[in-house]
């Protein structure tokens, strides 16, 4: 009896996850950063998530149904990136998959997503080798080799930079990449990549790279790392007296970054999805319903969030039905879908091609620069 | 020849940090032969400490040396205080007990420090605020000597005579190292060696403190797993110099940190973490006592 008892205690708890899924739901999942060293990616990201779907389901839901998002944090960490998505697509049942901003966390995940047929849309992931893993990976943002080129054009045009150091974080796949994609570009454009250093995501000193590069004199030095680093390498970069412009990626997008580079990143250059100062009467809709929401301006990675968020919902609005690859088909046919971060149209590679902004960094605040088209 | 002074420099005060984190470890193994695993996470409850104090008295905005020496203060209490409690609660029920059990222990309040830290804290980096103003004091063949780095430097000095005084100049530290020597024998001389256990993880935990507001003060990011790294480091600095020695975790430190700086800065910083825990393993197959270690036989 006691036996029996301890054995029936003991498979409750897997009972209960066996509990039927409401069928009034279509159940979204979603992973990323939520806590971590880029803690903000995925607060970001979630933030505008959140928002297209409490929309959609203001406005009464999709095919009668309610929208339930499911998120998930995978602390910054890429096997906890593949543990989480595979809770979502077994336990949580979900129809489809948004997430992940760091190119590593969507390239340990999207394997999983592809092989249960689940599609999967990264808002934000550059890195181009993420949608190469198979059909059922999307992106809603632009790739890197146009990222790379966008600061690479940036800096020998507009800042007049040809020797350019670059400081790169061996550790991240989206960082490696950029790093290339923009060395081939400038090369191309007559510059040259005087130093070539690296670091690793976590590391905190950097005085020796920096020490390095300071006695080649570089006219820019190219940092495609994330904010906490970087706002770490703009401090010391100033405190052994580095003088030349500091540009980065996307990866810089954060409330975060002014905070820890403080005084240091001011006057910084990025390449980003999207500016706050944008006039495009879709994007200003959307400050103000985020505002509203939030009580904070958005940056780049909510409105890529909004952005891949709703082309999904779009696509699982038109799918005859909710099997992956009925969404899948849907999603490979979004053409010219007004995004808050620009026209989303997405390529036989299943990414978009968007045009980028460059923005400077001024205190909390990002000043547009430029937009360049691809 | 500039770059190599900056790079000296900045070595001499990475190594400095290392010194006195790796006091801590050392001072712990001499008296117990116990490798306190949970020092490192002591040291960033300090970090946090400071942080938390700093916020509170309203003096996060408001850089210079009082606020150095408040955040010091702040973290030394804070730490000793928590390692006091770790030795008094996790490891004097197990002082009968054998070795391993004592480790496992010291794991257990490392792991434990670092999840509760997480869910007390957050995960999220931490933003250290501004403890000085980082001015150029003077400029010395062509190198910028900082304000920072002197003041790193400055502070683990003081630190470490205040330690050799400790040590060898006070009745306490007669008793630290008669304990240390043969805790039986201090006994019967009349040392309550339990007080004296308590002051020396008293005493260490407070040298991480300054070391966590030193690294704050430096690399302004702070996160409850922040100590894992340093610490670990701090460890091979330790046992490098000979576990146990004191003059020798200082010298280990400033061997690490030296090398670390010089590999990067001339090498690859993908050798940096590689190089830590190289030169541990050669260290234990070359010279296990380390480098100013008296090897002993160890008796089964």
């Amino acid at each position: 009896m006691r036996q029996l008892l301890i054995t029936i205690l003991c498979t409750l708890p897997f009972l209960a996850g066996c509990t039927k899924k409401s069928s009034n739901e279509i159940v979204i999942g979603q992973y990323g950063s939520m806590t971590g060293s880029e803690a903000t990616f995925g607060q970001s990201t979630d933030k505008g998530v959140r928002l297209a779907i409490d929309e959609a389901n203001a406005a009464g839901g999709i095919k009668g149904k309610k929208i339930k998002l499911v998120t998930m944090d995978d602390q910054g960490k890429a096997e906890e990136a593949a543990s989480v998505v595979t809770r979502l697509i077994e336990q949580e049942k979900v129809v489809a998959l948004l997430g992940e901003v760091a190119s590593s966390r969507s390239l340990a995940a999207a394997p999983i997503a592809q092989s249960k047929k689940v599609p999967m849309i990264t808002p934000s992931s550059t890195n181009p080798k993420v949608t190469e893993v198979g059909d059922f990976v999307f992106r809603t943002c632009f790739i890197d080799p146009f990222q790379g080129t966008v600061m690479a054009k940036f800096a020998t045009e507009n800042l007049k930079a040809k020797k350019v150091a670059i400081l790169r974080d061996v550790k991240s796949d989206y960082s490696v990449g950029l790093a290339d994609f923009f060395t081939a570009k400038l090369k191309e454009l007559g510059g040259e990549v005087i130093e070539d250093v690296s670091y690793s995501s976590g590391d905190v000193d950097f005085k020796a790279q920096l020490t390095k590069l300071k006695t080649k004199n570089p006219e820019a030095i190219f940092i495609p790392g994330y904010y906490t680093e970087v706002g770490l390498i703009a401090r010391q970069a100033r405190e052994l007296g580095i003088k030349a412009p500091l540009l980065g990626g996307d990866g810089w997008d954060s409330p975060k970054l002014s905070e820890i580079g403080q005084k240091a990143i001011d006057g910084g250059y990025f390449s980003n999805h999207y500016s706050n100062e944008t006039t495009d009467p879709v994007a200003v809709e959307f400050q103000k319903k985020f505002k509203a929401k939030y009580n904070e301006m958005p940056d780049g990675l909510s409105a890529a969030g909004y952005d891949a968020a709703k082309v999904l919902l779009k696509a699982i609005e038109q799918a005859p039905d909710l099997s992956g690859a009925a969404i899948r088909d849907q999603i490979a046919k979004i053409t010219g879908h007004d995004g808050v971060t620009g026209k989303i149209s997405i390529n036989d590679k299943r990414n978009a091609t968007k045009s980028a902004v460059v923005v400077q960094v001024e205190g909390q605040t990002n000043k547009f620069v430029t937009t360049v088209n691809p | 020849m500039q770059d190599f002074i900056q790079h000296l420099i900045n070595g001499i005060s990475l190594g400095s940090i290392y010194a006195l984190i790796a006091l801590g470890y050392t001072m712990v193994f001499g008296i117990l032969q116990l490798i306190n695993f949970a020092h490192s996470d002591v040291y960033m409850i300090g970090a946090f400490a400071a942080y938390y104090a700093a916020r509170t008295l309203g003096i996060d905005k408001n850089p210079g040396v009082s606020t150095l020496v408040i955040l010091l203060i702040a973290a030394m209490a804070a730490c000793s205080l928590l390692g006091f409690t770790i030795e008094r609660l996790a490891y004097r029920p197990l002082r009968k007990a054998p070795k391993l059990n004592i480790l496992i222990t010291a794991i257990g309040v490392s792991l434990f420090l670092q999840y509760s830290g997480q869910v007390v804290f957050g995960a999220d980096p931490k933003v250290f605020p501004a403890v000085l103003e980082d001015s150029v004091l003077f400029t010395l063949l062509g190198v910028e000597f900082k304000s920072l780095d002197l003041a790193v430097l400055f502070v683990t000095l003081v630190m470490m005579v205040l330690l050799h005084l400790l040590i060898y100049h006070t009745k306490l530290g007669r008793a630290m190292r008669a304990v240390s020597t043969n805790m039986n024998v201090a006994a019967m001389m009349g040392v309550n060696t339990d007080r004296i256990i308590s002051f020396t993880f008293v005493v260490g935990s407070a040298l991480a403190g300054v070391g966590s507001v030193l690294v704050g003060m430096k690399y302004p990011k702070i996160d409850p797993l922040m100590g894992m790294m340093i610490g670990l480091k701090a460890f091979v600095a330790a046992v490098l110099g000979g576990i146990g020695n004191i003059a020798g975790a200082v010298l280990g430190a400033l061997i690490m940190g030296l090398s670390e700086e010089m590999v990067v800065g001339y090498l690859s910083s993908t050798y940096r973490d590689a190089l830590a825990f190289g030169i541990l393993i050669v260290i234990l197959i070359f010279r296990p006592a380390g480098l100013l270690g008296k090897g002993g036989v160890e008796k089964v």
